[in-house]
């Protein structure tokens, strides 16, 4: 056993984090949410300007860095590699508050012609909820009467589902598993979790560094560390479930991740916001950027009250 | 990232396995908790066993006696003596878990000679002396004075939350012996023998009613200068060398068991009927998400103590914070399951309630790991 990250896959979260640090800064963060404004008919989800707020030719160049193939044979064009490999990826995509139909763009690869390489924008219908319906080239299920609502993440458009058209197989009691697909949803959405919730412990505790009150920096103030000490340790036990159910791909042990790491990312981006102080209710600071992510996230493939259910029933399957 | 264990691995497990299925069903009955001498003579008997087996100091190194076992070899052993309801390391904690590798790591040859082999053979019991009633968190501020007369020292002060301080044969003892240096440098480590005269052990009793530890009054109790580990002076360090030698191994057995209980939990749950409530329901659903993650985080600490060669983890802090609550958690939601039934103290889930209640006191408060993640992980500023 040695759970710890192989030099491969050490090379490879780097070499994505160099990409999106190249390719998705700031800069470019603050850039999409200027256009995702300037559409206008962000709550009509409407786009009168016809503006896309998307930015395709990055889309490409994740493509062409394997971004969204990473799982796909080598035989069929993809890396071939696993979902270790691919939950790192996604944790770099949360870190930067990557935006996009990824997930669903990279379950596609190999089954939609043109995601793969990133030559198409595909979206999937979820519980209840299409993201990024109007950009989307493919939609994958039944998004019949989607409405558009006016999505609190700006860069997260949204559209509901009419009523009882996306439940899954069996309803709410019966409990039927999961397709495939959700489960590995739900797992990479776990991944751009821990990835968002690492970024906001590592922003305050930058924060609580440098900004000064009463003569001294704030992050010399316990009431102050231990809110960061609490954001870490749930980023810590979020990795080890997260990475975990990435080398099991057990059902059981993804609930447990997802659960963990929704709550490392809400939690995470609130503390966050909290150390930030007033600064950190305005619009021009980047935690309610990531709280709002990790609030949508959280409505992803299945929610926290189904997680919790799955994971009390295992209880008395007697599994454990 | 991997979480398959070697064929070695999996063939020292299964040999292990062999073994408990052989032992434990000749085991004496458990003593009761109260009669000490009992449970020194159960613990000992039980350390016997292992050394007779070859399990004995598994994770000490090959030249103290031990066997150097890698850290993933001690999990698979702490998981499987757990799962297979072996006998806990009790009155052997202290020798085999601190005393032991600071002696290993930090005594001369004759004090090794002398003091480890008894451990390992389940024929001396070790406590601690480190703690005062007015050095807790602080430790570094503790009190108690010695100071040489020919080739002792002259030991005086008190020592509490000493664990089988009534049946141990040593104690291992933090004192001051120069009060004008700061306040970590002017301490020394010694090892006291527990009938010398002068030494007053008065149990404790804990808020769930046993005495599991005692207060331990020291009035000028003579310890050879042939006892002391490490320079005179530097016993901080000497201590710090072994606590930090943290190898992510610390509560295998307690995770692996809070897992069991918590299905018992839901399987009684299930049965008195208190499971068709659905909040009830997703709170233990919870805590199986978070004992599963704690489970891996072991496995995550354990691997890197392997990688690193044992150097101290950073993982400890945020463990025991993490788990501590958990624990806590857990027998709380038990209590929910058993409804009035939990005010029976009858019961070991409500004893378990109880004893939880120490889990984020001792071996550093919450508060205190919550400094220590702060200032030595995240590199905030040290509070002033």
């Amino acid at each position: 056993m040695d759970f710890r990250l192989t030099d491969d896959q050490r090379a490879l979260r780097q070499g994505i984090r160099e990409l999106l640090e190249g390719r998705f800064g700031r800069e470019e963060l603050r850039a999409a949410l200027g256009r995702a404004e300037r559409r206008g008919g962000a709550t009509d989800g409407k786009h009168p300007e016809g503006g896309q707020v998307l930015d395709r030719r990055l889309w490409r160049e994740l493509g062409a860095a394997g971004f969204f193939a990473l799982r796909l044979a080598e035989a069929e064009g993809g890396v071939g590699q696993g979902l270790p490999e691919a939950v790192l990826a996604f944790e770099e995509a949360g870190r930067v508050l990557l935006p996009g139909p990824l997930i669903a763009t990279h379950l596609a690869a190999g089954a939609v012609a043109g995601a793969a390489t990133g030559e198409v924008v595909v979206t999937s219908v979820g519980a209840g909820l299409v993201e990024w319906l109007d950009e989307a080239d493919v939609v994958r299920g039944n998004a019949a009467g989607a409405e558009p609502l006016a999505s609190v993440d700006p860069l997260t458009p949204l559209h509901r589902l009419p009523a009882s058209t996306d439940r899954r197989p069996g309803g709410g009691e019966l409990r039927a598993p999961w397709p495939p697909d959700t489960l590995l949803a739900s797992l990479l959405t776990a991944a751009e979790q821990l990835g968002s919730a690492a970024r906001t412990c590592e922003t305050a505790v930058q924060h609580a560094r440098t900004r000064e009150q009463f003569g001294q920096p704030i992050g010399a103030f316990q009431a102050v560390q231990h809110l960061c000490a609490g954001m870490l340790v749930r980023v810590e036990v979020a990795r080890a479930a997260v990475y975990a159910a990435s080398v099991t791909a057990d059902p059981v042990d993804i609930a447990a991740a997802r659960l963990l790491a929704d709550e490392a990312a809400v939690r995470g981006a609130r503390d966050c916001l909290q150390v930030h102080g007033g600064m950190g209710f305005t619009w021009e600071s980047d935690v309610h950027l990531h709280l709002k992510r990790a609030w949508i996230r959280t409505h992803r493939a299945g929610e926290a009250t189904q997680g919790e259910e799955e994971l009390a029933d295992d209880l008395v399957a007697g599994t454990v | 990232m991997d979480l398959a264990y070697t064929p070695e691995e999996e063939d020292f497990r299964a040999r292990l396995r062999t073994w408990l299925a052989g032992v434990l069903p000749a085991l004496p009955p458990k003593p009761s908790p109260d009669d000490w001498p009992a449970r020194r003579a159960y613990d000992l008997g039980w350390q016997r066993m292992l050394y007779d087996a070859g399990y004995a100091g598994l994770h000490w190194p090959v030249d103290a006696g031990g066997r150097g076992a890698t850290p993933t070899q001690h999990l698979i052993y702490l998981e499987e003596t757990e799962k297979a309801g072996a006998p806990y390391v009790g009155a052997n904690f202290v020798g085999l878990l601190h005393a032991g590798p600071t002696i290993a790591s930090e005594g001369s040859a004759g004090q090794r000679a002398r003091w480890l082999p008894p451990v390992l053979r389940g024929e001396e019991v070790w406590c601690q002396g480190f703690s005062e009633p007015g050095a807790g968190s602080d430790l570094a501020a503790l009190r108690t004075r010695a100071w040489r007369d020919g080739d002792d020292y002259v030991v005086s002060g008190s020592k509490i939350w000493t664990s089988h301080a009534e049946v141990a044969d040593w104690c291992e003892l933090l004192v001051r012996t120069d009060p004008g240096a700061r306040k970590h440098r002017g301490i020394t480590w010694l090892a006291m023998p527990m009938d010398a005269p002068g030494i007053t052990v008065r149990p404790l009793r804990t808020l769930a009613g046993s005495t599991e530890f005692a207060e331990v009054f020291l009035d000028e109790v003579r310890v050879p200068v042939a006892n002391r580990v490490g320079a005179e002076n530097d016993g901080w360090r000497v201590t710090m060398v072994t606590l930090s030698y943290e190898r992510g191994t610390a509560f295998v057995g307690e995770v692996v068991a809070c897992r069991r209980v918590l299905a018992e939990v839901a399987r009684e749950a299930r049965k008195n009927g208190r499971w068709d409530d659905a909040a009830l329901r997703r709170r233990l659903g919870r805590l199986n998400a978070e004992f599963r993650a704690l489970w891996r985080l072991t496995q995550w600490n354990v691997s890197e103590a392997q990688g690193t060669g044992g150097v101290p983890g950073v993982g400890g802090s945020v463990f025991k914070l993490s788990y501590s609550h958990a624990r806590q958690e857990l027998f709380d939601a038990a209590a929910e399951v058993l409804g009035p039934e939990a005010l029976d103290q009858g019961r070991q889930w409500t004893l378990d309630r109880l004893s939880s209640l120490s889990y984020t006191i001792a071996a550093g408060t919450s508060q205190i790991q919550r400094n220590i993640v702060a200032e030595r992980i995240l590199g905030l500023p040290k509070g002033r």
